[in-house]
């Protein structure tokens, strides 16, 4: 992705500079030309249709490309593929938590193998803050209260800057990290160097522990939807409307379980909101998504968060 | 050179009418007032302008070893709080606009004198509150104030700022509407619309931005006060709020903001052009619907600041494409501007070299707005110093060298002085040299990713080069800016007193003695002439005395 | 045409006093205050705008909670005070009118009895105010809300989201409260003028505009009330 934005970019260099070029080739050529000269009066030029049409429409045409090959570009960004590996990203003042889905955690370093989708589900404790690594050419702000997604695929091996991007504090500027980007073999000796299980088990401990299964059983008869297979199909509301059951929808369901209820079942659902940190709710998210994988033959589930492109798009690429 | 006459008749004019101060702070009279805010707004520019100073100070070295982390957040909150709003908002429709105005469409006053008094009261109690603020801790969350760090997190003053940009708000707002109503309704007879200095087109322009637009930024600055006092929870995700909501109504009004501060300074280039080329603008018409045209799409392209902000994708392609049509109109003035110089009879003083400055300036920020507006690029490029150097080339490069401009084009008039040329060209040229060698390094830093705000790269010292680079040219441009002051400082006593046109320019006050007297004209104007009459002007019969060299 | 006396400040011609010396002559002075008012006015739309815009994004996230919370304000007092303004409106009418035909004692007792309701009107939210008080109802820390959302029985309000309907209900209408005490003092000055017979059928600009600005107040008290009090209301 890093390559194509570059490519955009030198585009951009080279077109506007030229325009720049000949704008200040005018410039000079007409303040030298047509300087005062005693006896050489101004030519009185009331305007041309003509030029103003032309001088409106071709830059018009230009922008319009740099319009779409931006847009392009950016739809790609935004659209990670289905398949990626998930990172959880918790950002507070002023560091970054980091939880890959195999359970290890980290602090303002992202470890990941070359080659690998992977997909950041980042939230924030308190206040805004960007995830940019000026490598990758990407940056998402990480809003406090709802999730937003931010993927990459590194190509080089390599250590490079992670920085908060969104002013958010007294140590804003402290608020730095590095994406690690080992080979393949490299990678899984640091994975196996000491986890904490897999994020998703954390989870399933954790809905145990609140009493989650009690309403939420694997059967028909809980006082709670059956969370198998939930994640990212749609679910009906108690409002009528349809939503689809993203990590955002999981998330607020936690936090505010009145917000958009589901069809057919009491209002019963305590909230967790201070009873359960970002953390928990991401693991609890995690196991969710767990308990919805598809079984041996059948076809994948969609993830959430933009339309996703039928053609499996171009990973992000490392400089 | 400019004309100068050999014996200066003291006649009965604004500045003698009455002495006194109470005959200033009680004043009706719209050139008194444009003089107060003068006064005034250099007195901020200097505060932010010293803030500034002590930014690039700090950047001198990748440790954050200067002032702390959180001095450092305030002194880039108050720079830009003082510069926006206290400095660039105002700077030219409060001087130069209620100067002329009045004097450009052939009337004695603006419509509302006394309201057009209230104004700069207004301007003033808002400068106060805020130099209160600051000198009383001051604020931290950027000149931005996002929620929720500026109504949940942070212990600074965000109250008393909000308020104090609030007042001044309603500065801006009062002089908007005395000037759409001044145009509409005062007019000389013969002063139709076509026949407007574009200056007037580009202030009505502005108006109407300042009317529609800070009332929004208004009741935002209510809202987030109420959330800080009263725990509201608009802005707060733990009781149900949305930060997005807080950044769309901020950016409603501080994207047109932006062309507050621009446009004017069009209408003094377009001015200055077209003397100093002794020709009609080229496209006139298209000049002035442009104005027209930027005021209405800048309505519409606020949340091109939001691309990575938590925005729906396709809310971020629309106000992408609408960022594009914005750019038309500028590049159709920049086109109309260089075509005015094609076969003109040009002259290099101080205000035509501000222009160019101007034109080069303004068309590089320009150009940078198209890679911002690309979304594929706005993602890397965004809170990076790319940005930072985006505006600056755009608001220093253009509105203040358009500011500059105007105050040496019109100096004669508003001081009855000629300002010492020689020194005017150096200071333009020190001006930019500075300038560029201050905000061209920082395109670079930020596509290299050297966010916005940071105090300390200790992390990225490979930064360092390029803002040691920034730094010294932030010192240059500095001495840049004392030397106008203390050159008009010093004509206002030993220049050389001025004639009526010394310019031998076009426009209606130029009609009337330098300085003028209090209700602008002996006689109420008749015009029978189209605006940039400068064929008539230079024609070998004129009455006017020639240019001399 | 102007006169060029008008320029040097001499009353060599008979003019209104109230002409003011920078306008050639009434009409312009009048056409000037005019769209001035006007203008202004343009301004006032856009700050209560920017709260309205927040209270529909809002309304539409929250719709049930939003109903809920409208159920609790008092439609009766709310009909009542849109009642009142609109004859008050009225009464504003009566005083241009009034000022136009050169009929002082109207003029005088139809400012009266536009004030009078401007204070109806602020007592009765008033009462209203004190009533959410007493309820618990205002945002802060002793916010308390527990009712039940409107057509979906068993499911209680989100607390929460409710509070977002009050906070806005008490800046909305708080905002639109002070701008009826800045009428009312505005009216007191109209009165004040009218007293003293300054009015005329060919000068009483000040009259029409005071009364642009309240027929504003009162527009924007009907937008307000089936917004904050309607929400969801069956027969």
């Amino acid at each position: 992705m890093a390559r194509n934005v570059d490519a955009l970019y030198i585009f951009l260099l080279i077109v506007t500079g030229m325009m720049a070029l000949l704008i200040f080739i005018c410039l000079i050529y007409f303040a030298a030309r047509f300087r005062y000269r005693a006896g050489v009066p101004a030519e009185q030029i009331e305007g041309s249709h003509a030029l103003e049409i032309t001088w409106s429409v071709i830059p018009f045409l230009i922008f319009m490309v740099i319009f779409a090959w931006g847009a392009v570009v950016y739809f790609k960004e935004r659209t990670p593929p289905a398949d990626a590996t998930e990172v959880y990203v918790v950002a507070k003042q002023w560091m970054w938590k980091l939880e890959h889905a195999e359970g290890q955690r980290e602090i303002n370093e992202l470890h990941v193998p070359v080659g690998r989708d992977v997909r950041l589900i980042m939230t924030s404790q308190d206040v805004i803050h960007s995830f940019y690594v000026p490598a990758f050419r990407l940056k998402q702000d990480v809003l406090p209260g709802r999730y937003t997604v931010e993927w990459f695929r590194a190509t080089k091996p390599g250590v490079y800057h992670l920085f908060c991007a969104e002013y958010c504090g007294t140590q804003h500027s402290g608020m730095v990290g590095s994406i690690v980007v080992l080979e393949p073999a490299q990678y899984e000796a640091w994975m196996n160097g000491g986890s904490t299980g897999p994020l998703s088990a954390t989870g399933e401990k954790i809905f145990a522990e609140l009493g989650c299964s009690t309403c939420h059983r694997s059967d028909a008869q809980g006082r709670g939807p059956n969370l198998q297979g939930v994640f990212g199909k749609p679910v009906q509301l108690e409002d009528g409307r349809t939503v689809t059951a993203d990590e955002n929808y999981l998330r607020e369901c936690i936090l505010d379980p009145g917000a958009r209820r589901v069809k057919g079942f009491q209002p019963l659902m305590p909230t967790f909101q201070g009873l359960v940190s970002e953390e928990q709710v991401n693991a609890l998210v995690a196991y969710i998504k767990s308990i919805s994988q598809p079984q041996p033959g059948e076809p994948a589930k969609a993830s959430a968060n933009a339309a996703t492109p039928k053609a499996k798009p171009n990973g992000s690429q490392v400089q | 050179m400019p004309t100068a006459i050999a014996q200066p008749v003291e006649r009965e004019n604004y500045l003698n009418t009455k002495y006194g101060v109470w005959s200033w702070l009680l004043t009706t009279d719209h050139k008194r007032i444009a003089l107060l805010y003068l006064l005034s707004i250099t007195f901020f520019f200097f505060i932010g302008g010293f803030f500034a100073l002590l930014i690039r100070l700090e950047l001198l070295t990748p440790a954050g070893d200067l002032v702390q982390a959180d001095t450092y957040n305030k002194l880039f909150t108050m720079h830009g709080m003082v510069m926006v709003f206290f400095f660039l908002i105002p700077s030219i429709p409060a001087t130069l606009g209620n100067f002329l105005v009045p004097m450009m469409i052939g009337a004695k006053d603006l419509a509302f004198p006394r309201i057009n008094l209230l104004s700069w009261y207004l301007y003033i109690i808002g400068g106060v509150m805020m130099l209160h603020c600051m000198l009383t801790g001051g604020v931290d969350t950027g000149w931005t104030f996002y929620a929720p760090f500026s109504t949940n997190f942070t212990n600074t003053k965000i109250v008393e700022a909000g308020l104090a940009i609030f007042v001044a708000g309603f500065s801006s707002i009062l002089t908007g509407l005395n000037f759409v109503v001044t145009i509409h309704r005062m007019r000389a007879p013969g002063m139709t619309w076509s026949r407007l200095p574009l200056f007037i087109w580009a202030h009505y322009a502005t108006s109407i931005i300042q009317l529609l637009g800070t009332p929004v930024v208004a009741v935002t600055i209510v809202l987030v006060a109420a959330e800080r006092a009263l725990h509201l929870g608009i802005f707060d995700p733990r009781l149900g709020g949305d930060p997005l909501l807080f950044q769309h109504l901020f950016w409603f009004y501080s994207h047109p903001a932006v062309y507050i501060m621009i446009l004017p300074s069009m209408g003094v280039i377009t001015e200055i052009i077209a003397c100093f080329s002794r020709k009609r603008i080229f496209g006139y018409s298209f000049v002035a619907f442009s104005s027209i045209a930027i005021a209405v799409f800048g309505f519409l392209v606020w949340a091109h600041h939001m691309f990575v902000a938590g925005m729906s994708v396709y809310a971020a392609l629309v106000f992408s494409l609408l960022s594009y049509a914005v750019a038309i109109p500028s590049a159709i003035k920049v086109f109309n501007w260089t075509a005015t110089l094609y076969k003109g009879s040009i002259r290099y003083d101080a205000p035509m070299l501000y222009a160019f400055g101007f034109l080069g300036l303004f068309t590089i920020g320009g150009l940078t707005g198209l890679f911002l507006a690309a979304l594929g690029i706005d993602v890397h490029v965004t809170d990076t110093y790319f940005v930072v150097a985006h505006f600056h080339y755009i608001m220093v490069g253009g509105a203040v060298m358009g500011y500059l401009g105007g105050m040496h084009f019109w100096w004669p008039k508003i001081s009855g002085k000629l300002y010492p040329e020689g020194w005017a060209r150096l200071a333009a040229l020190i001006v930019f040299i500075g300038f560029n060698l201050t905000f061209f390094p920082q395109f670079v830093l930020g596509y290299m990713g050297m966010p916005r705000r940071y105090y300390d790269y200790s992390h990225m010292p490979e930064f360092q080069v390029l803002n040691v680079l920034s730094t010294a040219g932030a010192t240059v441009l500095g001495v840049g800016y004392l030397l106008p002051m203390i050159y008009f400082l010093w004509s206002m006593r030993y220049g050389k007193p001025a004639s009526d046109n010394p310019w031998n320019a076009a426009g209606l006050e130029w009609k009337t003695a330098s300085p003028p007297p209090t209700f602008n004209f002996d006689e109420e104007p008749v015009v029978t002439w189209e605006a940039y009459n400068y064929e008539e002007l230079d024609a070998p019969h004129s009455q006017e005395v020639p240019v001399a060299r | 045409m102007p006169d060029s006396s008008s320029a040097t400040g001499l009353h060599t011609e008979e003019h209104n006093p109230a002409l003011l010396h920078h306008f050639a002559d009434p009409e312009q002075q009048r056409d000037a205050a005019s769209l001035g008012m006007w203008v202004f006015l343009a301004t006032e739309i856009m700050f209560f705008g920017g709260l309205f815009c927040a209270y529909l994004v809002y309304r539409r996230w929250y719709f049930g909670d939003f109903a809920a919370a409208s159920r609790t304000i008092n439609m009766a007092y709310g009909a009542t005070n849109t009642a009142v303004l609109i004859c008050s409106s009225l009464t504003v009418v009566l005083a241009v009118w009034a000022a136009q035909t050169a009929r002082r004692t109207l003029l005088i007792t139809s400012l009266i009895l536009t004030m009078l309701l401007g204070l109806v009107f602020l007592g009765i939210k008033g009462i209203e105010y004190r009533e959410k008080f007493t309820e618990h109802h205002v945002p802060g820390a002793s916010f308390r809300f527990v009712q039940p959302i409107p057509g979906h029985p068993g499911q209680y309000a989100n607390p929460r989201h409710a509070q977002i309907f009050f906070s806005l209900y008490f800046v909305m209408t708080g905002l639109h409260a002070l701008h009826m005490i800045i009428g009312l003092g505005i009216f007191l000055w109209l009165l004040t003028m009218a007293w003293k017979g300054r009015f005329t059928p060919e000068w009483h600009t000040p009259v029409e505009m005071g009364g642009l600005y309240w027929h504003f107040v009162d527009i924007v008290w009907i937008y307000l009330f089936p917004l904050l009090y309607l929400i969801d209301r069956h027969p």
